[in-house]
C-alpha cells in the first residue's frame, strides 16, 4: 500500500499519462498518413504531393500508362485532403526539404511561396518547350501565376470564377426574367419574387459557413463590386468603410430573408445539395458548381440558366481560383518535373481525359482551346462559354475600384489572410444567424484588420 | 517514473529484514522494463518537450526566415486573447454540460438496465451503440440527418405534427454540439455506473429492505454513497476526453457562432495562421489544464484500486 504523502511519484505518473493522452494531439497534426509513398531518386524518377480532387485522382490514374510510358519518368503520387496537403506543402517547401519536386498551390500561395524563393521560376522552360503554347493559357491565370517579380511560377491544372445559376424552368413559370448581367439590386428582387415559388424552394443560396474559402469568397466579390476593399494602397484596413459596410448588410439581409435556413452552416457543398434537390431558386458561386449541376443523373440537368456574377460599381466580380503546380526550388529533378507539368497541363491532356474518363471530366478553366474541342463544347453547351468570359474577365489584380497594396479577388494574397478571414467569417457567420449585428461584426473584424496591416504600413 | 516507483515497492517487499541494498535484485526487477519506459518517452515525451520549445518562439511557418525567440511573449499573447479567453470559457461550458447531463442520464439508464427483463442484453448493447460511432461520422449524422432545416429529421417529424421550423444550429449552437456529444457519452457513463451498480452488497440492501427501507431512502443512503466513486471516475475520464473534442465543433459549426473550444482554436492558429510558435503555446496551455484535471482523475482511480484491494 502506497503512503498518500509520496505524492512525486504520482504527480509525475499524471505528468507521463497526460503526456500520453495529449501529445498525439499535438505531434498528430504532422502525421497524417498519405496514399502512396516516396520513392527513391533513382534516375528519372519525381516526387508529386497534390491534393485528393476528383481530377488530380484522375491525373494519377492516367499518369504510368501514359506519361511514363512516353518519357520513361517515372512519378510517385502522395495524394491528401485540402489542410492536410497545404500543412505538408508548406512544412517541406519552407524547408526546401525537397522531398517533393511538383506540388499543387492555389493562386493564393503562388505568389506567397514565390517571394519566399521557394520556387522555381518557369519562364526558361515555358520559352523552350513550344508544345506547351503558355499563350494559350487564359491571360487573369497567367497573371495570377506570376509573382511581384514579374517571373511566372506556377502553371494551372484546372481553374474556376464564380457566376450565378438560376433555375430556367421556375423563372419562366413566375414571369420572371434574368437580366443578362445582373446587378446585386436586381437579383435580390429576383430572390424576393423567387422566394417560396415551388414548396419548400428558396429565392438563392449563399454560403454562410466560416472559414476563409467559404463564406469570406462570394462576399468579398460582393464587397468589391460595392466598392468597398479589405485594405487601401497603403495599408490601411477598411472594414468600417461604407462601402464595405453596405456590402456585408446587403448580403446578410439577402441570405437572411430570402436565402436557404441553415445558412450558417452551409457552404459549396450544401448549397449543391440545395440546387440539386430544387431547394433553392438561384445560387451565386464557383463555376465548378455547374459540372456537378449538369452531371448525368442530376434531377435539374439542363433547367440550369448561367449568367456572370453580379456587379454594382464594377464591370465583372468573378472571382478567380486555380489548383495549379509549382516546382519546388530545391529539387534536383526540375527538367523532368517541367515535363511532367508539361504533360499535366498540357493540350492533349485534356484530349486524352475527355476519351477516356468523358467530356465532363476535363480539367478546364485554364486554356481558351478547351473551349474549342467541339465534343467539349457538346459536353458543356450550357456553361462553357459563360465560365469561359468569367475567367476571362477575372482582374487578381484589379478587382474593385480602388488600387490594391496586394492581389487577389476573393483574398487578399498576404500570408495572414487565412487566419485573418478565418476570424472574420466567424462573425459575418454570427451576424448571418442573426446574434449579433453587422455593425458589431465589422467593428471586431476592423480591430483584427488593423493589427495585421500594422506589419505593413510604411511598406 | 512510474516504474521506479514500482519497481522500488517491489525492491522493498524483495528486500529481507536485514540492511544490504541488494542493488542487482532491484536491477534485475527493473531492467525488462526499461526498453518500455524508454520507448514511452521518444514517442511520448519527446514531441512534447519539442512542442514546449517552440511555444518560446516566434515562428510563423510563411516566414520562415523570421523565427526567433521570444520568451514568453506566445503565452502573454494567449492569454490576452479574447478569442481565446473566450474558447476558453466555451470550453469549460462544454466539458461541463455535457459531462454533467451525460452523467444524470447515464444514471437513469444504468438503473433501469439494472433490473432484470427479457431482451436486457439487446437493449444494453442498443444503447451502446451511439459511444461506438466515431466522432466525426455521429458528428455528421447529427449536422445532416437530424438538425438540417430542409432535409433534417427533427424538422421534418415538427412538419410532421404542424410544429415549427426551427434552425437548430443557428438558433442555439452551442447546445447543438452539446446535444451531439451527450448523445455520444451517455452509454460510456451508463456503462461505469452499472458496472457500480452491479457491484452492490446484496445482502446490505436485503437487510435494508427487512428494516422497512423506502425505495428512495436505498437510492438516497445506499446506492448513491456506493456509486460516488463510479460518478467521479466517469466525470473525470469523460472531462478529460470532452476537453480535447474536436469532431463535433469542427464538422457542426466550423467554430463558428461562439463555439470554439480550445482544441479548435489551436487547430486553427496552427493551420490558418501557421503559428507555430502561438499554437504550441495554446498547445502547452491546455496540457497543463488537462493535467491538473488528470491528477485529479488519477487520484480517484488510484483510491478505486485501493477500495478494491482492501475489500478483496
Amino acid at each position: 500500500m502506497r503512503s498518500q504523502s509520496r505524492r512525486t511519484p504520482r504527480a509525475l505518473f499524471a505528468v507521463a499519462a497526460v503526456g500520453t493522452l495529449i501529445t498525439p494531439l499535438l505531434a498528430g497534426c504532422s502525421g497524417a498518413g498519405g496514399a502512396g509513398g516516396v520513392g527513391g531518386g533513382s534516375a528519372h524518377a519525381i516526387n508529386v504531393l497534390m491534393v485528393n480532387n476528383p481530377q488530380m485522382v484522375e491525373l494519377q490514374k492516367l499518369t504510368s500508362d501514359n506519361f511514363t510510358k512516353k518519357t520513361g519518368i517515372k512519378v510517385n503520387f502522395t495524394v491528401l485532403p485540402e489542410n492536410d496537403v497545404r500543412d505538408k506543402i508548406s512544412q517541406d517547401f519552407a524547408n526546401q526539404a525537397g522531398q517533393y519536386d511538383v506540388a499543387t498551390l492555389s493562386n493564393y500561395e503562388i505568389p506567397i511561396y514565390a517571394k519566399n524563393g521557394w520556387l522555381h521560376a518557369l519562364d526558361s522552360y515555358v520559352k523552350s518547350d513550344s508544345g506547351f503554347d503558355q499563350q494559350d493559357i487564359l491571360a487573369p491565370m497567367r497573371q495570377a501565376l506570376t509573382a511581384a517579380d514579374g517571373k511566372l511560377y506556377g502553371e494551372p491544372f484546372y481553374g474556376e470564377s464564380s457566376f450565378l445559376m438560376y433555375r430556367k424552368d421556375v423563372f419562366q413559370k413566375k414571369g420572371l426574367t434574368m437580366p443578362a448581367k445582373p446587378t446585386w439590386q436586381q437579383v435580390a428582387d429576383l430572390a424576393a419574387k423567387a422566394d417560396g415559388a415551388e414548396p419548400g424552394m428558396k429565392g438563392i443560396c449563399l454560403r454562410g459557413l466560416p472559414g476563409w474559402g467559404e463564406v469570406m469568397a462570394p462576399l468579398t466579390t460582393v464587397v468589391n463590386t460595392f466598392g468597398g476593399t479589405w485594405f487601401d494602397k497603403d495599408w490601411k484596413a477598411r472594414l468600417d468603410s461604407p462601402e464595405f459596410k453596405q456590402a456585408t448588410q446587403f448580403y446578410v439581409d439577402l441570405v437572411r430573408k430570402h436565402g436557404e435556413s441553415g445558412a450558417p452552416q452551409s457552404g459549396f457543398a450544401e448549397c449543391l445539395n440545395d440546387m440539386t434537390q430544387g431547394k433553392t431558386a438561384m445560387w451565386y458561386d464557383a463555376t465548378s458548381g455547374a459540372g456537378s449541376l449538369e452531371a448525368a443523373g442530376s434531377p435539374v440537368k439542363g433547367k440550369i440558366g448561367y449568367v456572370p456574377a453580379p456587379v454594382e460599381k464594377t464591370d465583372s466580380s468573378g472571382w478567380l481560383y486555380t489548383w495549379a503546380w509549382g516546382i519546388q526550388k530545391a529539387s534536383k529533378n526540375a527538367g523532368d518535373a517541367w515535363k511532367f507539368i508539361s504533360w499535366a497541363s498540357g493540350k492533349d491532356y485534356e484530349k486524352l481525359v475527355g476519351e477516356k474518363a468523358g467530356w465532363a471530366n476535363v480539367p478546364a478553366g485554364k486554356r481558351s482551346s478547351t473551349y474549342d474541342i467541339p465534343e467539349y463544347r457538346k459536353e458543356a453547351a450550357a456553361f462553357a462559354d459563360v465560365t469561359r468570359d468569367a475567367i476571362a474577365s477575372a482582374k487578381p489584380n484589379d478587382p474593385g475600384v480602388q488600387p490594391r497594396p496586394a492581389p487577389g479577388i476573393q483574398f487578399v494574397d498576404i500570408p495572414e489572410f487565412t487566419d485573418l478571414g478565418t476570424k472574420v467569417s466567424q462573425e459575418i457567420s454570427s451576424a448571418i444567424a442573426g446574434r449579433e449585428s453587422v455593425d458589431s461584426a465589422l467593428k471586431k473584424s476592423q480591430a483584427l484588420a488593423e493589427a495585421v496591416a500594422k506589419k505593413y504600413e510604411g511598406s | 517514473m512510474t516504474i521506479t516507483t514500482s519497481a522500488r515497492v517491489a525492491a522493498a517487499t524483495a528486500r529481507p529484514a536485514t540492511r544490504p541494498p541488494n542493488r542487482m535484485r532491484a536491477w534485475a526487477t527493473r531492467a525488462p522494463l526499461l526498453p518500455a519506459l524508454v520507448f514511452m518517452i521518444v514517442v511520448t515525451q519527446l514531441p512534447f518537450v519539442a512542442t514546449l520549445v517552440i511555444s518560446f518562439f516566434d515562428w510563423n511557418a510563411l516566414y520562415p526566415k523570421d523565427r526567433h525567440f521570444t520568451g514568453v511573449d506566445n503565452y502573454r499573447q494567449v492569454l490576452t486573447d479574447p478569442d481565446l479567453r473566450h474558447s476558453v470559457w466555451t470550453t469549460v461550458l462544454l466539458t461541463a454540460t455535457v459531462v454533467l447531463v451525460s452523467l444524470v442520464v447515464g444514471l437513469g439508464i444504468a438503473l433501469l438496465l439494472n433490473r432484470k427483463f427479457r431482451g436486457r442484453g439487446v437493449v444494453r448493447t442498443m444503447l451502446i451503440a451511439p459511444f461506438l460511432v466515431v466522432p466525426v461520422a455521429a458528428a455528421l449524422l447529427w449536422k445532416h440527418v437530424l438538425y438540417n432545416p430542409e432535409y433534417g429529421l427533427f424538422n421534418g417529424l415538427l412538419h410532421y405534427v404542424g410544429g415549427p421550423q426551427p434552425d437548430w444550429i443557428s438558433n442555439t449552437p452551442l447546445l447543438a454540439v452539446e446535444a451531439s456529444l451527450i448523445w455520444q457519452w451517455t452509454p460510456f457513463m451508463m456503462l461505469i455506473l452499472l458496472a457500480g451498480l452491479q457491484s452492490r452488497d446484496h445482502e446490505q440492501l436485503e437487510a435494508a429492505r427487512v428494516d422497512g427501507a423506502s425505495d428512495w431512502q436505498i437510492f438516497r443512503h445506499l446506492t448513491l454513497p456506493h456509486l460516488r466513486r463510479y460518478l467521479e471516475l466517469g466525470a473525470l475520464l469523460g472531462s478529460i476526453y470532452i476537453v480535447q473534442n474536436f469532431d463535433a465543433v469542427f464538422t457542426l459549426t466550423s467554430g463558428g457562432l461562439g463555439t470554439a473550444n480550445l482544441p479548435y482554436t489551436v487547430y486553427q492558429s496552427f493551420y490558418q495562421a501557421h503559428e507555430n510558435g502561438l499554437a504550441s503555446a495554446a498547445g502547452v496551455l491546455v496540457v497543463i489544464g488537462s493535467i491538473i484535471i488528470a491528477t485529479f482523475a488519477l487520484r480517484v482511480v488510484s483510491s478505486l484500486f485501493r477500495e478494491e484491494v482492501s475489500r478483496a
